[in-house]
């Protein structure tokens, strides 16, 4: 054989120009750091880096795949407007200049501004700079802002922080590193992918134990050791029952349950008070902190008498009734627990389930033995908030997962509350192998911020009398009227749902269109493809959008959509605002939002271009502050009234929290010199530092700091300083929420202050219940179940990003389009076929689909991977793509609101304590499509043509080749 | 497999000039004092316009036809390197056969007994090309090069039959009872193949393919939904009503339609006798079953 | 001698496809590329990929495996794609063991392809040649890259780590310690290719609780009382 002619390993373009820069990724929500390698300014090689604290070199299929993202066709490169006498929906736009866009911005909304600023709303999508938005929706003063959390996992959000001050998403996860078994529960790949398959991988490699409880057998599930598959909306029962064998066994860890949870806390158990179900407080105990008093009681088991919680040398009894001595009937809280799941035996988990009390109890067994048996001690010596010294941090070594599996059911709030609880019990909140928080959590419970309280916050000309968003402690901080009515479009903090921390993204556009509570003028909608996968309804939400009111005017008046790609969305824009790709901005991975800390201690990162911007893209962050400066609003405005900013980069560096707070979007490299971390001056070398580090700040606590963060004193002086908690108090896990019950005794007229309107009154009181409950999915009471007896669910594939990637040419080759997963043996009983056209159809649509038989899913239920389907045309796609023709959107099944009250009101269909969508309560039927019938997935709309600007797509074929050999591309 | 139809026309092609310069060189056997040196310049010349049309068909399977030179050289493990070589000699050989025939230089019988011997070699060659290839037990078998040899022969019989009835009308009917005979051969040596192909067990399984014990294991995605060079190659692509229509062509066309033809009407037995091998050879083409499309079953 | 192959190891796979693009993106701008993309924004997108994840189920709801299989060139000790080759375009380098395609020899006869039991090589529809894995041959050696970044693109992509980069030939490698121990196998054992990369296959890993371990004797039923309907903890006679 001669020897080859091919060099394999030369480089193809030995004299091109090749540099590598560290940036942040954006392919998703993950957020990894990357190196990008450019050669003769072109793209080369996105790989990660290997020095980045979270993924530590690895990359996912997208991140791998930015290339074709930076370079796709769907790209919007101008600023576009509405045609003249084209009617919206109707995809006609003209090009118009930044300045013309910029003015009519300015004059809209510098006129709603001064009139009635709420008619400005302003809802973001896959937005990673919520610090920024937030921050110029409350300085417009608008209430009308919020992200996607609403429909994405808020009750994951809220079920944990209301419980233990910190939860799973980026502000805590399991510590597989340690852990021996862990169990993850419903789908849970979105968020800190990497990192946990990473963790997964090498939790695995070490002999750990991974159960996944699921209804179907993917994602991450797929190498679980075991499955336990589960009927969806169930999952608070499972762990309900868990909890009860978990105390029957007397497998919790009562020291842990004793000290650092409010299991020894006396409730008043008096019926006739207006304080029943509230902790007993003593009005001369510790007042540590006025704004949030620790002056409860325990019942000394030593003493046998009552005293303050956490007196030295005490241990609360944690069963038994007492009476104090003024006669007041008390019961510690975790005799209310005990009481509460009483009956949730393992056979009546199996019935609700459909796992059977066998397996409920060796899980639990398992769960229990483990944490017991397995315990970790450190050396490490810290100081709990009561002055005790510990010489060592223990550890149970048992950790948990989940995410929208668990949160997107309209039970799911109180399911997540429940799991909280058990992981409570099994001693694991902070410690080594169980969970860990990450910085900025955990928070006090709930954390400082409180949304606006009333319409009087909103005034002209002048910022939000409050934050948009926030988190109730009480029913005062809902943001209603006086006659408990909401102030939001959304109704976030309503008394519909009050503790709505996220908003309801979900609803913004059908409260708006029905004029409920009040009509808008302006949405303003930021990376949000709210007229597809983002929309439950999306047949009905599409027709909205284009409708008009009797004198013709539509009834969103206008429209404003910022986006990088075309989608389905912009059709729907008066004025389209082209956003720059992630590798062509600014972006901070903030503190003030979610960062992306480590369990050891705090980590944010920023976006630093890599390439220029392609044709007249402009970041929406410099968007907001030129608007922001335009529009004179009071943080981006001198004390002269000129501008504060030159730009976002200038404002990232220059903006405090206050004057002279000394935080920032920032926290690395603070101060004149940048040798202060998390607090300090500005530093106008900030980003040169940041660029110098990789583009992310990690901070080490000492191991001291580093678990047990809720109690542990150095930890919360350390906090405090820095900023990042208000007081430094402990934050002691609520087993019994003695916040529920403070809304619950709202809704019974017990309490002084806000009260629901009467109608709403049952809701609230049925809801907020102190103690952790499952119940039936709403929707199931609004279902016909004989017509409708299977649960439809989704999943986002780990190689897409919801809708973002069909027009990713190596993503979408992976998921071309998609199929609806059936048991092998409901299908064949349904008389379908696998690989058939086939019918599904809840009671709010239908759509059709192709059929794949799985043995991977529970009979009961059906799925598919999320958002493959798409619009014909849309994502620059010709009109016979795929994703058009073959692939579906379950989202036409899913109805944004419950059925009409008898008053005619609608509530919205998710969880009616914190508004997060319930996604996976649509119940279905399925049937075979019928001979002849079109061999296209249904529902079909228009196709959409590609605007001005867009580059045309490449037919035929198309070959990257960085630096462009030989022509390589067409 | 997916039928190449550039190999298809190249097989049978030379296939069948093989076959018919194997007849003219037992006509030159036989009864060289009868015929004239015309009927073998003729018989060659045809020969070599067939091999050439298989020649250029064969191009069209390459995806750089400018570097087919370079096909030759691995002639030490390649059987397509050592079919590089030897269509070449064929056509050489044939050519020199026809060149002595024409110019009358009398070493007609060794120069044909060398562009027999490479006739043979190119058979060999031609069919261990598909023989050779140990994980498509299909061809994997010595009936592959019998039935190359066999069907080769009886084509090019069939079409010396129809060649002879115009040039050399008196040796037409040995030559048509020749062919007769040779595809009674070919329909008993393809028929061995197609029931032995028909009945045969797979070696490979999913289970080995993947390396799992389990007798149940479906494939759900293979990781690519638009499909992939792996789902176009190695898949006919064609309904199994399609497949069995076209082995009833190959049957009838190949060997019953020409047996009953070839003794009266030699030109029209051929030329349905070739049509017939074309689907013969697509037959073969799908009928092997390669264990790479056990990987590419399931898409979702 | 070097044989440098993938261990891939099935236990830790999740199927998320982050060696596919990532082997895409490197090789399509590298010595390999470009890899081509058919049909790109069209209807039945295909293109030249080295390397794919597939899915298998195995077994009956609901003793169900999800089974995600990463598939590329296995570089086999005794390729069966090499000696087919009739220009010597598919050759096996003798130093490492790699098994390559002089993109310059070949001339797109896609025999190699027919002789290979494992469907790793793909066709560029563009480019006229055959084209596969070539486990990064132009990065391995690439001694401006920091040492740990000289391994397969998709090996440093692959987020649990379930790619394994070595010489199998080397047995104190860490490759071949994990096909030693922990039971790697090859594809297709009956086609006699002798695949260099190997799999390790799925482990259970079980926690089994006895019953006489579920009381111990400091149990806080102690100090609390039992809840419930029983006063006591209850014996392990009564648990079992």
């Amino acid at each position: 054989m001669s020897s080859p002619i091919h060099d394999p390993i030369a480089s193809p373009l030995p004299d091109a120009t090749t540099e590598t820069k560290t940036t942040t990724c954006y392919m998703c929500a993950c957020r990894c750091g990357i190196k990008v390698h450019l050669r003769d300014g072109e793209v080369r090689y996105i790989e990660g880096n290997p020095d980045h604290p979270l993924n530590k070199g690895v990359i996912c299929a997208k991140g791998g795949s930015g290339i074709m993202k930076q370079y796709s066709p769907a790209r919007l490169t101008k600023p576009l407007r509405r045609k003249q006498g084209s009617e919206r929906g109707a995809n006609e736009f003209e090009e118009i200049s930044w300045e013309e866009t910029f003015d009519i911005l300015e004059k809209r909304l510098s006129h709603l501004r001064a009139t009635d600023p709420k008619k400005f709303a302003l809802f973001t999508g896959r937005d990673q700079m919520q610090a920024l938005t937030g921050l110029f929706a409350r300085q417009f003063g608008t209430p009308n802002y919020a992200a996607h959390g609403g429909f994405c996992s808020v009750n994951m959000a809220a079920g944990m922080i209301y419980t233990i001050g910190g939860s799973f998403w980026e502000f805590g996860g399991p510590d597989l590193e340690r852990a021996k078994v862990f169990y993850m529960i419903g789908t849970a790949e979105d968020h800190h992918s990497n990192p946990l398959k990473s963790a997964i991988g090498d939790f695995k490699r070490n002999g750990g134990r991974f159960v996944a409880i699921n209804p179907v057998r993917s994602g991450y599930a797929a190498i679980a050791d075991e499955w336990i598959p589960i009927k969806p909306g169930t999952d608070g029962a499972l762990i309900l029952a868990i909890i009860r064998e978990i105390i029957a066994m007397g497998l919790y860890d009562r020291e842990f349950l004793a000290r650092y949870t409010n299991s020894g806390q006396l409730v008043n158990q008096d019926e006739s008070s207006n304080d029943f179900g509230m902790m007993l407080r003593n009005p001369e105990g510790d007042k540590i902190n006025p704004l949030r008093p620790h002056n409860f009681y325990w019942w000394d088991r030593l003493s046998n008498k009552p005293v303050d919680d956490h007196t030295k040398g005490a241990d609360p009894c944690l069963f038994g009734t007492f009476t104090m001595p003024d006669g007041t009937v008390a019961k510690p809280a975790f005799q209310l627990l005990k009481e509460r799941v009483e009956d949730c035996t393992p056979e009546w988990a199996e019935e609700v389930t459909g796992i059977s009390a066998d397996t409920i109890k060796r899980i639990a067994h398992e769960m229990g033995v483990t944490a017991r048996d397995q315990k970790i001690e450190l050396p490490i010596p810290w100081t709990d908030w009561w002055g005790e010294e510990h010489e060592t941090v223990t550890g149970n070594p048992v950790a948990f997962h989940a995410m929208r599996g668990l949160a997107a059911h309209s039970n799911g709030f109180q399911s997540i509350r429940s799991l909280a609880i058990l992981m409570s019990l099994l001693g694991t909140i902070d410690r080594p192998g169980g969970f860990r928080h990450k910085a900025p959590y955990p928070r006090a419970i709930p954390p400082n911020a409180r949304p606006s309280k009333g319409p009087e916050a909103v005034q002209p000309n002048t910022p939000l009398g409050g934050a948009p968003l926030g988190w109730p402690e009480t029913p005062d901080d809902l943001f209603v009227d006086a006659s408990g009515e909401p102030v939001r479009l959304d109704k976030a903090f309503s008394w519909e749902h009050p503790l709505s921390a996220h908003g309801l993204m979900h609803n913004a556009i059908t409260n708006a269109w029905r004029g409920d509570p009040y009509p808008i003028d302006t949405l303003l909608l930021f990376m949000a493809n709210m007229a597809w996968n983002s929309s439950m309804n999306t047949s009905e939400v599409r027709k909205m959008l284009t409708d008009k009111n009797a004198d013709g005017g539509y009834k969103i008046p206008f429209i404003v959509v910022c986006d990088a790609f075309q989608s389905e969305t912009t059709a729907f824009a008066d004025l389209i605002l082209p956003d720059t790709t992630y590798l062509e901005r600014h972006d901070c991975m903030s503190m003030l939002d979610r960062p992306i800390s480590e369990f050891d201690g705090p980590v944010d990162a920023v976006r630093i271009p890599v390439v220029p911007p392609k044709g007249e893209c402009k970041p929406f962050q410099e968007v907001l502050v030129e608007l922001a400066g335009r529009l004179k609003l009071p943080a981006f405005t001198t004390a002269e009234g000129g501008r504060k900013f030159t730009g976002y980069p200038d404002f990232v560096v220059n903006y405090e929290t206050a004057p002279g707070s000394g935080i920032g979007f920032l926290t690395g490299w603070r101060g004149k010199d940048g040798d202060k971390a998390m607090r300090g001056e500005p530093n106008p070398k900030q980003w040169e530092m940041y660029e110098k580090n990789g583009c992310f700040h990690q901070y080490h606590l000492p191991p001291s700091n580093q678990y047990m963060r809720n109690w542990n004193k150095g930890y919360m002086e350390w906090a405090q300083q820095s900023g990042m908690r208000r007081d430094n108090d402990p934050i002691i896990i609520h087993i019994y929420s003695e916040i529920l019950q403070g809304f619950r005794l709202a809704a019974q007229g017990k309490r002084p202050g806000k009260q629901p309107p009467d109608e709403l009154r049952e809701r609230v009181a049925t809801y907020f219940d102190p103690l952790p409950f499952w119940y039936a999915p709403l929707e199931d009471d609004e279902s016909d179940l004989q017509k409708y007896p299977l649960n439809a669910l989704t999943q986002r594939p780990m190689a897409m990003y919801h809708s973002w990637d069909s027009q990713n040419a190596w993503l979408r080759q992976i998921h071309t389009y998609n199929y609806l997963h059936v048991n092998s043996k409901t299908a064949a009983e349904a008389g379908i076929a696998d690989g058939a056209w086939m019918w599904v159809e809840s009671q709010w649509g239908k759509v059709r689909c192709l059929c794949r038989y799985s043995e991977a899913v529970e009979p009961g239920t059906v799925w598919t991977w999320n958002a493959i389907g798409k619009s014909s045309g849309a994502w620059n796609l010709t009109g016979d793509a795929n994703e058009a023709k073959q692939g579906f959107l379950l989202n036409h099944l899913i109805s944004e609101e419950l059925r009409a009250r008898p008053n005619g009101k609608r509530f919205s269909n998710s969880d009616p304590i914190t508004g997060q969508a319930a996604w996976y309560d649509v119940r279905v039927r399925i049937y075979p499509a019928a001979a002849g019938e079109a061999e296209e997935s249904f529902p079909q709309f228009d196709t959409m043509q590609p605007v001005p600007g867009m580059e045309p797509r490449k037919m035929g074929w198309q070959a990257w080749f960085a630096g462009k050999k030989k022509g390589a591309r067409k | 497999m997916r039928p190449a139809f550039s190999v298809l026309f190249l097989t049978t092609l030379i296939g069948a000039a093989q076959g018919l310069f194997i007849a003219l060189f037992a006509c030159e056997l036989l009864a060289a004092e009868s015929l004239p040196s015309s009927f073998f310049v003729g018989g060659s010349i045809l020969v070599l316009i067939m091999s050439v049309l298989g020649g250029i068909s064969s191009v069209f399977h390459l995806g750089h036809p400018e570097r087919a030179w370079r096909a030759m050289t691995m002639w030490r493990t390649s059987w397509l390197a050592r079919e590089g070589i030897a269509l070449p000699a064929f056509m050489a050989s044939v050519f020199a056969y026809g060149v002595s025939h024409w110019l009358g230089w009398g070493h007609t019988l060794a120069v044909g007994t060398f562009a027999i011997v490479i006739a043979i070699t190119l058979f060999v060659c031609t069919a261990m090309i598909y023989g050779a290839i140990k994980v498509l037990k299909e061809w994997a078998h010595p009936m592959t090069i019998v039935n190359f040899i066999v069907l080769g022969c009886a084509s090019g019989m069939t079409l010396a039959a129809a060649y002879a009835s115009f040039t050399a009308p008196e040796i037409a009917g040995v030559l048509a009872q020749a062919a007769f005979w040779l595809t009674i051969l070919g329909l008993i040596t393809r028929g061995v193949s197609l029931w032995r192909n028909a009945t045969l067990r797979p070696t490979s399984t999913l289970q080995t393919a993947i390396g799992i014990r389990h007798p149940h294991i479906v494939q759900k995605a293979q990781g690519s939904m638009g499909g992939s060079y792996n789902t176009r190659e190695f898949f006919h692509g064609k309904s199994p009503a399609f497949v069995r229509g076209v082995l009833l062509t190959l049957i009838l066309g190949a060997f019953v339609l020409p047996l009953v033809l070839v003794l009266m009407l030699p030109l029209l037995a051929f030329i349905i006798q070739y049509l017939g091998l074309l689907a013969e050879r697509w037959y073969f083409f799908a009928e092997a079953q390669h264990p790479q499309n056990l990987y590419y079953q399931g898409k979702s | 001698m070097t044989q440098l192959a993938l261990v891939i190891d099935l236990n830790v796979c999740v199927g998320c496809h982050a060696c596919v693009t990532n082997c895409k993106q490197w090789n399509t701008s590298g010595a390999a590329g470009s890899l081509v993309d058919c049909n790109p924004y069209e209807a039945e997108p295909n293109g030249t990929f080295f390397n794919r994840v597939q899915t298998f189920e195995v077994g009956t709801y609901p003793n169900t495996d999800t089974v995600h299989f990463p598939k590329s060139c296995l570089h086999c000790e005794d390729p069966a794609c090499v000696p087919v080759c009739p220009t010597g375009a598919s050759y096996k380098r003798k130093e490492d063991g790699i098994v390559l395609v002089d993109y310059d020899k070949c001339i797109g006869c896609k025999y190699c392809s027919w002789a290979c039991p494992y469907g790793v090589r793909e066709f560029d529809e563009q480019r006229k040649v055959m084209t596969k894995c070539t486990l990064c041959v132009d990065r391995i050696y690439d001694e401006s890259l920091p040492e740990d970044r000289r391994k397969p693109s998709c090996v440093l992509a692959c987020p649990p780590g379930a790619r394994l980069f070595g010489d199998v030939h080397d047995p104190e490698s860490a490759v071949s310690i994990a096909i030693r121990e922990r039971g790697g196998y090859t594809l297709m054992p009956e086609a006699n290719t002798k695949p260099a990369n190997h799999y390790l296959p799925r482990r259970k890993t079980t926690v089994s609780v006895r019953s006489d371990e579920l009381y111990r004797s400091d149990n806080p039923h102690k100090i609390d009382g039992a809840p419930f309907d029983k006063n006591l903890p209850p014996t392990n006679e009564e648990l079992n």
